[in-house]
């Protein structure tokens, strides 16, 4: 037998006397709690509006147009930019060249930056002046210091090959930007020797976090320095870890100051990257259709691997 | 579970959201409006008066910085004696093209603007200069006008600019090493050979002497210095149209092998593999270098104890010619002064202006009638760059800087491989440089 639910009553009742309906004061609709709460989103949400999603959506309809940087048509040409992307003898090279760039600098720079961040980690004599050095790279810009290499380089007019000329270790000036090899290990020094500061900061406060009970216990176990580096400092460092591997490998993969100033892409276009194919397209070819399309691809590619990254993180994390 | 605001959530973000693309929507709209800023230009002039208005407007002009000194000069003269004042923006000249594209897009153009010539094909053919042809053709002087500026700013019959800085290239070469090397300071070479065997005998004195030199890493400096020796031989490098390269000719290959014979007997200064164009003029004023090619707006810039003489560029049997290179400049095609922006133009082409100012500062006139005047008369270097302006050429492309100043084009791929290569791909490089002349 079917028992049904109080006040579900399918008899006519009288006003249910515990719920009286009482008529709700009226409020203006300035004052309502969902006019206030649109007032207070307002201010982020046309911020929100104007720097990041209006120039997402000019550059999705760049993309998607035939526009040139000078005066003309801006017909929809969808998706030919997509398809000419690919028409760049320049491109896949580029490519290649960013990812084997993304790759060496994140291997040397980080690698370099956990040491020195192991080097300055305790409160020894002369610690703080020596993050202070390892620092101060990091605080020129990265133009500036590209436009300083770029002097130190020079054959002609740099003091690098004089000074190796003098010590009588060259018998010619030095081509320092001269061969692609060259080229590129140049660049990643002038990277590494400007972020390595940077990227130790982010580290030493991981491992500043790590409490020190952790490692007096693991001492009092008998634990040599490379276990307790292999299995305490490793695992607990991650999250500084990751953090710098997304910046790291986030910032090679966009790289172009460096390159621009330095190298121009040259020698014979060994040192083009993705970045200042994009450059190419929208200021030397006047083109920003298809650079438009380049960029939104590049975003793309980037909100993928970094979702992966994410991913990977969060899953080393619980586990 | 008693939550008061987990109802309100979705609205909050709806509202919010909302907000966000009304904003964005609206913008977008207002951009879009401002589309076609290049149209309305009311320079037409044909019944302004040649010599412009001089009011007191306030005009802007925008410059690049390569010539900066020049155009500098020729504002401060005028401002001193008009009652219109011009107001000069110095935009690095990297950024040039890009700083201008922009502003035409968004219809910001300057009242007058300066254009390196090459480019100015592309300009004009975008609409963003007014037309000049009935003030330019009014002027007393227009025959006498660089032709080559002209002929590069005239698009489907019309006048759109006038010669504003010119940059000839030119041979620079240095006396006191010519003696050293015992060759005769007074006679330059007249071939390619002769500039070879010169080159070789300055080399030849050891040290840090070298024979020549040039930006080997730099599209812009080769097309300036390299393409007068083929011009010199009568043959050109472009057709008409400047849609077809003709860089793979005999011509072309003698040019380019005698440079790569200096590569490899290392006859040229150190660093010209990884030249990119800025610092090239500064190795010859450092008076180690015996004979290179260079801008001639850079002898007013030369130390003052360098004996220099100064020589048309040769080709590989004789002949002479320059790259009449430079900045032409017109009004832009949305100023509202375009009388005013005239009455400039016109004054800067004056022989007030053109000797006192231009010739004054040891550059080059713009006008072939004046080639040869008081300041030109106390510096012979002077009438011998001067009386090139005739000579030369300014190649006309609408492609020009995506194909030869790009350094990711296939120009500057074809100059190094022809002379730090083997030479081998120039005739494959140069369809390369075809096909984006026309792309």
């Amino acid at each position: 037998m079917q028992v049904k639910a109080p006040g579900r009553a399918t008899h006519a009742s009288p006003a249910r006397p515990e719920h009286p309906v009482r008529p709700r004061p009226t409020t203006p609709l300035w004052r309502s709690r969902t006019a206030q709460g649109l007032a207070y989103a307002a201010p982020t949400a046309v911020f929100v509006a104007v720097f990041f999603l209006l120039p997402l959506l000019l550059v999705g309809q760049m993309s998607l147009s035939d526009w040139p940087l000078l005066a003309g048509d801006r017909g929809g040409n969808a998706p030919e930019n997509y398809t000419d992307v690919t028409d760049s003898p320049l491109f896949w090279p580029a490519i290649r060249f960013t990812l084997l760039y993304t790759v060496l600098v994140t291997v040397v720079l980080l690698g370099l930056a956990l040491l020195l961040a192991l080097l300055v980690q305790e409160s020894r004599p002369a610690a703080g002046f020596f993050r202070t050095v390892y620092f101060l790279p990091g605080a020129v810009g990265l133009a500036s210091a590209s436009l300083l290499f770029w002097g130190l380089y020079s054959p002609t007019t740099g003091p690098l090959s004089r000074i190796l000329e003098s010590l009588g270790l060259v018998d010619d000036p030095v081509s320092f930007l001269g061969s692609p090899t060259s080229a590129l290990l140049s660049t990643v020094f002038l990277v590494v020797w400007k972020f390595a500061g940077f990227y130790m900061l982010i580290l030493l406060v991981g491992l500043q976090r790590i409490p020190h009970e952790v490692y007096e216990a693991a001492r009092t176990d008998g634990a040599s320095r490379g276990q307790i580096f292999r299995s305490i400092t490793l695992p607990l460092l991650r999250p500084s870890l990751a953090l710098s591997l997304l910046l790291c490998v986030t910032g090679s993969l966009l790289a172009f100051d460096q390159f621009f100033i330095l190298t121009k892409g040259g020698p014979d276009n060994s040192t083009v990257t993705i970045v200042q194919l994009i450059y190419r397209e929208a200021f030397q070819r006047l083109d920003l259709g298809t650079a438009a399309a380049l960029s939104i691809i590049v975003l793309g590619a980037l909100l993928l691997l970094n979702v992966l990254q994410f991913r990977g993180l969060r899953r080393a994390d619980e586990s | 579970m008693g939550s008061t605001t987990g109802p309100r959530r979705p609205v909050h973000r709806i509202a919010t959201g909302a907000v966000a693309l009304l904003a964005a929507v609206g913008l977008i709209t207002a951009c879009g409006s401002g589309d076609g800023g290049s149209g309305g230009g009311n320079g037409g002039g044909g019944a302004a008066n040649a010599k412009g208005v001089d009011d007191g407007t306030k005009l802007t002009m925008w410059t690049r910085a390569a010539t900066r000194p020049q155009s500098e000069a020729l504002v401060k003269a005028y401002n001193a004696n008009h009652d219109n004042e011009i107001e000069l923006t110095v935009i690095p000249t990297d950024d040039y093209q890009a700083k201008v594209g922009a502003a035409a897009g968004s219809g910001d153009l300057p009242d007058l603007f300066a254009s390196d010539v090459v480019f100015v094909p592309n300009y004009t053919s975008s609409g963003l200069f007014s037309d000049l042809t009935d003030r330019v053709d009014a002027l007393p002087f227009a025959d006498s006008l660089a032709q080559s500026h002209i002929k590069a700013g005239t698009y489907e019959g019309k006048k759109y600019v006038v010669p504003h800085t010119l940059d000839l290239s030119v041979l620079f070469y240095n006396k006191d090493l010519y003696r050293e090397a015992k060759l005769d300071p007074e006679k330059p070479p007249t071939t390619l050979a002769e500039w070879d065997e010169q080159a070789r005998a300055v080399d030849a004195l050891g040290g840090d002497v070298s024979g020549t030199f040039f930006g080997g890493n730099c599209g812009g400096c080769g097309v300036f210095t390299w393409w007068p020796s083929i011009w010199a031989a009568d043959e050109d490098v472009l057709n008409e149209e400047g849609t077809e390269a003709d860089l793979a000719s005999d011509t072309a290959r003698k040019v380019y092998d005698t440079y790569r014979g200096w590569v490899q007997d290392d006859i040229v200064a150190p660093g010209a593999r990884d030249e990119t164009g800025a610092t090239w003029t500064g190795v010859f004023p450092k008076g180690k270098v015996g004979v290179m090619p260079m801008p001639s707006t850079t002898l007013g810039l030369m130390p003052e104890d360098l004996d220099l003489g100064v020589a048309p560029i040769p080709g590989p049997d004789g002949g002479k010619s320059t790259f009449v290179g430079g900045d032409a400049v017109g009004i832009s095609a949305t100023s509202k002064s375009a009388d005013q922006a005239w009455n400039f133009l016109a004054w800067s082409l004056d022989d007030e202006a053109q000797v006192d100012v231009v010739a004054a500062n040891k550059d080059v006139v713009a006008r072939t009638d004046l080639a040869s005047n008081k300041h030109s008369e106390a510096d012979p270097r002077l009438v011998t760059i001067n009386e090139l302006v005739a000579h030369g050429r300014t190649p006309y492309a609408l492609k020009f800087g995506q194909t030869f100043n790009d350094p990711n084009g296939p120009w500057l791929a074809l100059m190094r491989d022809a002379v730090f290569g083997d030479g081998s791909s120039v005739a494959k490089d140069n369809d390369a440089v075809t096909a984006s002349l026309g792309d």
